[in-house]
């Protein structure tokens, strides 16, 4: 177990490294920051003190350490439109996208589990159609639509919940339900078919021959197995909720990272950009680690591999 | 029958049938059969695929897939019907409790994500108020019984950390971890090694003896439960065609099919290299109802009665029947006769013509590092260890040993796919890492083991066997498909398969398929890696009658790696066995076959299970599982298991030394014959 972690973790150190210079690169080579921020018209000189200013003139590989060793400790820059430290602007935006990307993925689970579930007990009867259909609509609907619809339906036609922002979490109750119906689809069909699959197996059958049945079956011999795909597919619909939902974040005015992301790429807010950019990736890096390091617990055959 | 029957039979069932619906038709997969198992006595239900035995097991504890249907008169278990039992009582009060099952496949029948020890325990903890020391006790006991060392320590142990022969034996603790008062066998051996077979058959009888438990063993190896069984039923297409003693059905078999059967075997006749008598066809379509009887179609002595009339049930005595019209009686003599007179029309003293040597393998070793994880030592895997053999002109040469022993490293670096660290393999004279790889191809030709996934699948039958044609640029389009039809005919596949596709052909079929594949550039030498080992044993026969024919219309030599022994003695001239990458002993094949002299060839002769209803399973006095390569033992790579080691064994590799003919690598072997006969 302990060689995998090592492993493991190498690798994912390994693809942060190249993420975080293919993201520096991007930006420094796809544009001129110097011209970005003096603004299209501004005159040469204007351009080449920015330049000189920011440090832009130093060699790309002083710059990328530099910078890479900044953000290491914590130091993202400034951002050149809000005029403040980009760490406080992610600090004020985070909790409201995790909070809203944790309460999403609980939705998805408690949806998507139990009529995975429920759909392989019982294969093409209604329950089976019933789930499938609802995988299809969910799948159907677009975000913005259900948010519209559930703001009409839960607080205008019947107040109860509230129609924007992020102050309680009352707030959260329908944002939550539309962006975790959109997972809802993936996860509901995963866990069918490999539900399916698990208790199709041999030794499914042999628990059967020994005597099991019922909840005991699926939950002491076949949900084991069952989960390993889920867990990985969940890692990565948590890293989407968590990389900031812009849609329903619009739709709800919600103050997120998604809505931060999209203001200051209309800003041309590069140090912003390029901290978001890399800290979306670096979620999904460290959720897929995660995801792995759960399914070596889960499964002896990966851990000692 | 009445009450003297009922105070020894344990389980008695009446009109059995299973029925699947498929999107056209339903599948009826067994059709009303009857069965009586007496207490302490095993029941031996025989088949080829698809006859419907594993159905019939599964049946009676109602663990059918979803889809199939299953109606029956009566299922008496004790006393107590289990027709009429919910599946909430069959799975509290009888599945795993009193009756026990063991499965096929035991790489996949223990659930991977588990150890061995919760699998066990949990067995009894689920159906008794037993502690889980209590259970692990029990667990350690049943594990010792079945003779894995080291129980304690295993029960942390997950599935994929044991071998096959392992994990079968954890399946059959497993099963026995309540005492059940039956315990159902589904080929519980067929996917392992002959002498793990041998040892984990030996032990059944062994436990059921101890217990008292009685037993059903499903096989289709009638060497299996000629020494395994009290009882026979014989399955054909969802019915049983003929029942009784095991000595009594296998001495005297009244209907056909199972005189068919048994005449498929090789040296069930004691006499090798004739032809096996064969089942022409395959099994009917079971879908639908059959008009008279099932076997009709392949029968040779069908009448115009068997296709029309349902068979009578002829009653000889007491639990003995079958189920047969009995058109123009003829006695299996008769039918060995003809076999007999058959095999006397192909030329006889084919074998004794000893020809030049063709291939000669000279001191080949070869040693693959193995690493284990991204930071795992490279440790050396030894898959061979200077092996020697020659290919004699026109001769059989079987190559027998068991998984792992390096066969398939040999037979890749015969047909120059893997290059040898040293050592040499000479074709003709010439060395082969110095053929052009074309001229190589046409010289040497493989038939692989499993039909259904050596040939390409989105290419027709037509394409398959002209390739080698095509590749070599051999004749035009018509030439090449003139000479495709010639082999097919010569293979015995019919024209009309030309366009068809792998799937739209019978396993005999594909098998004829690849064989003709290889045959199209008129080889000198054939390789055969296990060509019937996935067959049933009519198609098996039909099989080796065509390898045995073509051998003498092409003059061909055949290199056949195998592990059934009756197979070797049927075909080979001389047998060569391999261990660990070494090969221990080479000879001719009645040499070695009747006075082994390696105690490892003498270990797998006696786990060869001929039929012989009488005999039981022997032990083959084998310690232990075959080693991990990865791990070879220090002096004579078999000491660890052999019966005859001491201090020089241990520590000195021994050479090879002629005895009588035969080629030996034993310190023991001058006087292993009479020791190990003791």
């Amino acid at each position: 177990m302990f060689t995998y972690i090592l492993r493991r973790g190498l690798m994912a150190i390994l693809v942060a490294l190249t993420v975080s210079f293919g993201t520096f690169a991007l930006f420094h080579y796809a544009t001129d920051p110097a011209q970005t921020i003096a603004g299209e018209d501004a005159p040469q000189e204007m351009v080449d003190d920015i330049r000189e200013q920011y440090g832009f003139d130093r060699p790309a590989a002083v710059q990328y350490f530099d910078w890479l060793g900044s953000t290491l400790q914590g130091d993202f820059g400034e951002s050149y439109f809000w005029k403040q430290p980009v760490v406080q602007l992610i600090k004020d935006h985070a909790p409201v996208t995790i909070t809203l990307a944790l309460a999403s993925l609980s939705v998805t689970i408690l949806i998507a589990l139990p009529l995975g579930i429920s759909a392989a007990l019982k294969p093409n009867s209604w329950v089976d159609r019933f789930a499938l259909s609802t995988a299809v609509s969910a799948q159907a609907i677009p975000n913005f639509w259900l948010g519209l619809m559930l703001i009409i339906l839960f607080a205008v036609t019947f107040p109860i919940f509230p129609v924007s922002g992020d102050a309680t979490w009352r707030h959260f109750v329908l944002p939550s339900l539309v962006l975790g119906a959109s997972s809802v689809p993936a996860v509901m069909r995963l866990t069918r078919t490999g539900l399916l699959d698990v208790l199709s197996s041999d030794y499914i059958r042999t628990a059967r021959a020994k005597g099991f049945m019922g909840y005991r079956l699926i939950l002491q011999q076949a949900m084991r197995n069952a989960l390993l795909p889920i867990v990985s597919v969940l890692a990565v619909q948590l890293g989407n909720k968590l990389g900031g939902s812009v849609v329903t974040e619009s739709v709800f005015s919600m103050n997120g990272l998604g809505r931060l992301a999209v203001e200051s790429i209309f800003n041309s807010d590069i140090p912003t950009v390029q901290s978001l950019i890399l800290i979306f990736v670096l979620t999904f890096v460290l959720l897929t680690l995660a995801a792995d390091l759960i399914n070596a617990w889960l499964d002896p055959r990966i851990r000692m591999g | 029958m009445g009450s003297e029957m009922s105070t020894t039979s344990i389980l008695d069932i009446q009109n059995l049938s299973v029925d699947i619906p498929t999107d056209s038709s339903t599948l009826h997969a067994v059709r009303g059969i009857s069965l009586e198992l007496n207490r302490g006595e095993t029941l031996g239900i025989v088949g080829e695929s698809g006859s419907g035995k594993s159905m019939t097991a599964l049946a009676l504890m109602n663990l059918l897939p979803p889809a199939a249907k299953r109606s029956a008169g009566c299922i008496s278990f004790e006393g107590s019907d289990l027709t009429h039992a919910t599946e909430q009582e069959l799975a509290s009060k009888i599945r795993g409790q009193r009756i026990g099952m063991i499965f096929q496949e035991p790489m996949t029948s223990l659930n991977p994500v588990y150890s061995i020890g919760r699998q066990l325990k949990e067995t009894m903890t689920l159906h008794r108020k037993v502690s889980e020391s209590e259970a692990e006790k029990r667990a350690i006991y049943l594990l010792e019984k079945v003779g894995l060392p080291d129980p304690a320590s295993r029960l942390k142990q997950y599935p994929h950390e044991l071998s096959g022969g392992q994990r079968q034996r954890v399946m059959i603790a497993m099963a026995l971890m309540n005492e059940p008062e039956l315990l159902i066998a589904d080929e519980p051996t067929t996917a392992l090694d002959v002498t793990i077979q041998a040892q984990i058959l030996h032990l059944l009888r062994e436990l059921q003896q101890e217990f008292g438990m009685s037993m059903i063993l499903i096989t289709h190896d009638l060497g299996v439960v000629s020494r395994a069984a009290d009882h026979i039923a014989v399955m054909y297409a969802g019915d049983i065609v003929e029942t009784g003693r095991t000595a009594e059905v296998l001495e005297d078999p009244r209907h056909p099919y199972t005189q068919g059967l048994l005449e498929c075997v090789p040296g069930y006749r004691g006499t090798s290299q004739q032809r096996l008598g064969a089942i022409p066809g395959i099994v009917p379509a079971m879908t639908g109802t059959i008009s008279g009887c099932a076997f009709a179609s392949r029968c040779p002595r069908a009448a115009d009665i068997c296709k029309t009339d349902t068979p009578p049930t002829k009653a000889l005595q007491q639990g003995r029947y079958f189920v047969c019209h009995e058109p123009n009686i003829q006695t299996p003599e008769n039918t060995a006769n003809t076999a007999r007179e058959a095999a006397n029309q192909t030329p006889e003293d084919s074998a004794l013509k000893k020809g030049e040597p063709i291939l000669t393998v000279d001191g080949v070793s070869c040693t693959f590092m193995v690493r284990r994880g991204l930071f795992g030592k490279r440790k050396p895997l030894q898959a061979m260890d200077n092996v020697s053999l020659t290919l004699n002109k026109g001769e059989v040469l079987a190559l027998v040993g068991e998984s792992g022993c390096g066969k398939s490293t040999l037979t890749r670096t015969i047909m120059g796919l893997q290059k040898p660290d040293s050592g040499s393999v000479t074709l003709n004279g010439r060395r082969i890492e110095n053929l052009p790889p074309m001229e190589r191809a046409r010289m040497i030709q493989p038939i692989f083991q499993d039909p259904y996934s050596s040939l390409n699948p989105r290419k027709t039958i037509g394409e398959i066997i002209t390739k080698p044609l095509a590749v070599h640029r051999i004749g035009s389009r018509q030439e090449q498909h003139a000479q495709a039809r010639r082999i097919m005919e010569l293979v015995g596949l019919p024209t009309r398969v030309f366009n068809s596709y792998p799937d739209q052909l019978s396993g005999g079929q594909r098998q004829r398929a690849a064989i003709g594949r290889a045959l199209i550039m008129n080889p000198e030498v054939v390789i055969c890696d296990e060509p019937t080992s996935a067959l049933d044993v009519s198609v098996q026969a039909q099989i080796l009658n065509l390898l045995l024919d073509l051998r003498d219309e092409m003059d061909l030599t055949y290199l056949f790696v195998t592990h059934n022994l009756s197979v070797v003695q049927h075909m080979a001239d001389r047998v060569a066995v391999m261990y660990l990458g070494e090969i221990v002993e080479c000879g001719d094949r009645d040499q070695v076959m009747t006075d082994p002299k390696h105690p490892y060839t003498h270990a797998l002769m006696d786990s060869a299970l001929s039929i012989s209803p009488g005999e039981t399973v022997p032990d083959p006095g084998l310690a232990g599982d075959f080693p991990n390569p990865m791990n070879r033992p220090s002096g004579c790579p078999f000491h660890p298991r052999c019966p005859l080691a001491d201090q020089q064994c241990r520590e000195q590799a021994p050479g090879p030394e002629l005895i009588d003919n035969t080629l030996v690598q034993c310190w023991k072997a001058k006087t292993s014959g009479s020791q190990l006969k003791s």
